[in-house]
């Protein structure tokens, strides 16, 4: 009962999102207030619906409810019920349940909590929330049905993928999906306004907070992915340029560009039509990103069942739905204001410099993702595109945009002085030049890329912190101290990812209980292997004494571990986190003589990659806040007057 | 999944050669470093852009396959004997295809995949610059 109670939810919701859409085109065409009043309500009981369908599915695999196809498939009694739990959306149909859960809960929360946007642009974006909902729910139900029942039931299940036991599991993807398909609201909010021809400041007020928000989860989504496939490969590699990192990569990439350019329309009321771009680009991009993840065009450990059938819907829902956003963007764009115009030497003109710049990376990064499947699909040859290519290319793009954030928020808006601003930069500039200059007479040499990521992260961190010089802080809006930890966390992302591929120690060899060897400032000696043994696995268990000089001497235990169902092995690395980097440690292969493998990096600073995303993200939070404020207080003065 | 596993067939056969060679000399090569700190990490940068066939997007730096370890073993035994990483390369992408690079090679189906951001680039400014206000217009 349980399966087809979630299943009729799900119809209900369905046919709920086509009445939205229904209600929101009848209220746009006459001036109908009954059925523009029920577009909140129905929007609100759609995301509940949703959301009961998603709980249903989620009690099914915490029961192994094992005449359920879905679970059969992918579970397994015995798993521990943390990954019964997360195993949910492990899997394609379960993962697709959680995106069109999210985009429901979207709008609902839209539904619910707007109040700045005009009656009719509201309206306008519930229907358009409602056109995006019912090409996934027919997805769903006649594609993806995530409660099909299985009969007979199986006597046992199959297992999860031992790459996603991890809790990384229960944290990563439902994350990563409120940004990536939360954008989606920027999305519906671009085809209203264009409907209604409403895009202004009021317009971009009332979208900022959203786009804010998923912004911030898709933040912290990738910065989740990206420490989790670190520790998990056991390579310890935190970015590889893969085609699924891309995915998730180029709508942050627009959001940041268009959180960006909104604040320029918000506050000076320019760059119209561009923003409205950039809003239909994020949220394609994330259907993109789905039907290259989904569809199985990629291998991945994302990919899960491939099924050509699936390809072939997302792929037509994917052209009607940007095919369609942009067709109403041409023939509306000329209605669209350019707004006013400005100079290169402002704030405006720094944001705009963040926005071309962010849009070539966006671009480059896409045509590394899919020229190898344009290549493949006409010629037939297989192509790879990684690292090299996307370093060589995004990585200057990407120095020159840090160098921009240090230097925009410094401007003041309309038109600025160089003079002043070069008095304003002195400070960071010296203290990268002063970084320069220990580089070069202290350290080893080091590549040009992290060279300059190094000088940079030096003088912008220094530089993120300016706008409060001089401030009263307690008068400071919360926004602006948002600004500057998200600026903040960049610089110390990149000082991050700088050092840690400037500065890493590899060692990698075969040992005999009882060698030591140093790595860092660790010596790390064999001591023994044992057999371990958990729920669903078995595993060949390392002792390591391991020692920081003088000090206190530690033991770490990496494993190499072997999973029944299915039968996988994983290496899980152990790792020891000190204030200035990690040591990160794995078990290789015996050679069946006492000697085994061993891998040892010490990774300076490694974690700033990582403390800097969460910066970046909580810098988000204080900004939403603060503006979310702001606005309650103008409306309240509004009400007043 | 078919695919998929075609191609691990089609990749297993197709590494033979790697495989017979490895096992003959420098095996041991897969899974230590060369003695020679500047030779090592040349051999590094060609194994980060080297793709392991049979993984899923890893290069063969990262991966715990045994076609990546016989094809470390096969980069740094060719390293040590004095070759160019390059050359290497090109003798990999001679017997595999493009495929097995991720730094793709500047030619007759690659080069608008390395103009393409130039041009990107180039037309974001040209996009821009129409939005600005010169200074001598604004008096």
């Amino acid at each position: 009962m349980i399966a087809e109670t979630g299943l009729a939810a799900l119809w209900l919701a369905a046919a709920l999102c086509g009445l939205q859409l229904v209600f929101g085109v009848m209220a746009l065409r006459s001036d109908d207030s009954g059925v523009a009043t029920a577009i909140r309500p129905v929007a609100v009981v759609q995301g509940i619906l949703t959301a009961l369908a998603f709980a249903m599915l989620i009690w099914l695999f915490l029961r192994t409810d094992l005449s359920v196809e879905l679970v059969a498939a992918n579970s397994h009694s015995a798993k521990p019920w943390l990954y019964k739990f997360a195993g949910t959306w492990g899997n394609h149909e379960g993962s697709m349940l959680l995106w069109v859960a999210i985009l429901a809960a979207s709008g609902a929360l839209v539904a619910v909590f707007e109040r700045r946007l005009k009656e009719k642009t509201l309206i306008a974006t519930l229907a358009a929330q409602a056109a995006i909902g019912l090409g996934f729910y027919a997805f769903l139900l006649f594609a993806s049905n995530p409660f099909a029942r299985l009969s007979p039931a199986a006597a046992e299940g199959r297992g999860l993928n031992p790459l996603l036991q991890d809790p990384g599991l229960a944290f990563h993807p439902p994350t990563l999906y409120f940004g990536y398909v939360g954008i989606s609201i920027a999305f519906s909010f671009a085809v209203g306004a264009l409907i209604t021809r409403d895009v202004g400041p009021v317009f971009a007020r009332a979208m900022r907070p959203w786009i804010l928000a998923s912004w911030i989860f898709l933040t912290l989504g990738i910065a989740a992915g990206s420490y989790w496939a670190y520790y998990e490969l056991g390579w310890g590699g935190w970015w590889f340029w893969d085609p699924v990192e891309n995915a998730s990569l180029m709508p942050w990439l627009a959001a940041t560009a268009l959180l960006h350019s909104v604040t320029v329309l918000a506050t000076r009321d320019a760059l119209r039509a561009w923003t409205i771009m950039l809003a239909v680009v994020a949220f394609s991009m994330s259907m993109l990103g789905t039907f290259l993840v989904r569809s199985g065009v990629l291998t991945s450990v994302h990919a899960f069942a491939v099924d050509p059938r699936r390809g072939t819907f997302i792929l037509a829902l994917l052209i009607i739905y940007i095919g369609g956003a942009l067709a109403l963007y041409a023939l509306r764009v000329g209605t669209v204001r350019e707004g006013s115009r400005f100079e290169f030497m402002s704030r405006e003109g720094a944001l705009v410099v963040n926005n071309v710049l962010l849009s070539a990376i966006l671009g480059i990064v896409l045509i590394g993702t899919l020229y190898p499947l344009g290549v493949e699909a006409v010629t037939g040859e297989q192509l790879s595109v990684g690292p090299p290519y996307f370093n060589a290319t995004a990585g200057p793009l990407a120095l020159l945009l840090v160098a921009a954030m240090a230097v925009g928020p410094l401007l003041r808006w309309r038109r600025d002085e160089w003079r002043n601003v070069m008095g304003r930069i002195s400070l960071p500039v010296l203290i990268s030049s002063l970084a320069l200059f220990a580089l070069v007479m202290f350290a080893s040499p080091i590549g040009i890329l992290p060279m300059l990521g190094l000088i940079l992260a030096a003088g912008v961190a220094a530089a993120s912190l300016a706008p409060l010089w001089k401030r009263n802080l307690r008068r400071t809006p919360l926004f602006t101290y948002g600004m500057v930890i998200a600026h903040l966390g960049i610089a110390v992302s990149m000082a991050g990812m700088a050092f840690e591929s400037a500065f890493s120690e590899e060692v990698l060899v075969a040992v005999r209980p009882g060698d030591t060897h140093q790595v860092g400032p660790y010596s790390v000696t064999f001591d023994n292997t044992r057999p371990v043994a958990g729920p669903n696995w078995t595993a060949v268990e390392a002792g390591l004494t391991v020692q920081r000089g003088d000090g206190q001497p530690f033991t770490l235990a990496p494993q190499a571990r072997m999973f029944s169902s299915p039968q996988t092995e994983t290496s899980e690395a152990a790792i020891r986190t000190a204030w200035n980097g990690q040591l990160y440690t794995v078990l290789g292969n015996g050679d069946g003589s006492g000697r085994w493998q061993l891998r040892l990096w010490w990774k300076p600073f490694v974690t700033l990659i990582w403390l800097g995303g969460i910066l970046v993200a909580f810098g988000g939070l204080l900004s939403l806040i603060g503006r979310v404020r702001r606005e309650r207080k103008t409306m309240e003065r509004e009400a007043w007057a | 999944m078919t695919r998929w596993l075609a191609a691990m067939i089609l990749a297993t056969i197709l590494v033979g050669p790697v495989h017979a060679q490895s096992r003959m000399a420098g095996a041991e090569w897969a899974n230590q470093q060369l003695p020679d700190p500047t030779q090592e990490a040349e051999a590094k940068e060609l194994m980060e852009s080297l793709r392991c066939l049979v993984c899923q997007g890893q290069s063969i730096a990262d991966s715990d396959a045994d076609m990546a370890s016989d094809m470390r073993a096969l980069v740094r035994r060719r390293i040590t004997e004095g070759e160019d990483p390059e050359d290497i390369r090109a003798w990999l992408v001679e017997r595999y295809g493009r495929w097995i690079t991720y730094d793709p090679p500047m030619d007759a189906v690659t080069w608008p995949l390395w103009l393409l951001p130039i041009l990107l680039v180039g037309f974001g400014v040209w996009l821009a610059r129409g939005r600005f206000r010169t200074r001598k217009r604004d008096g």
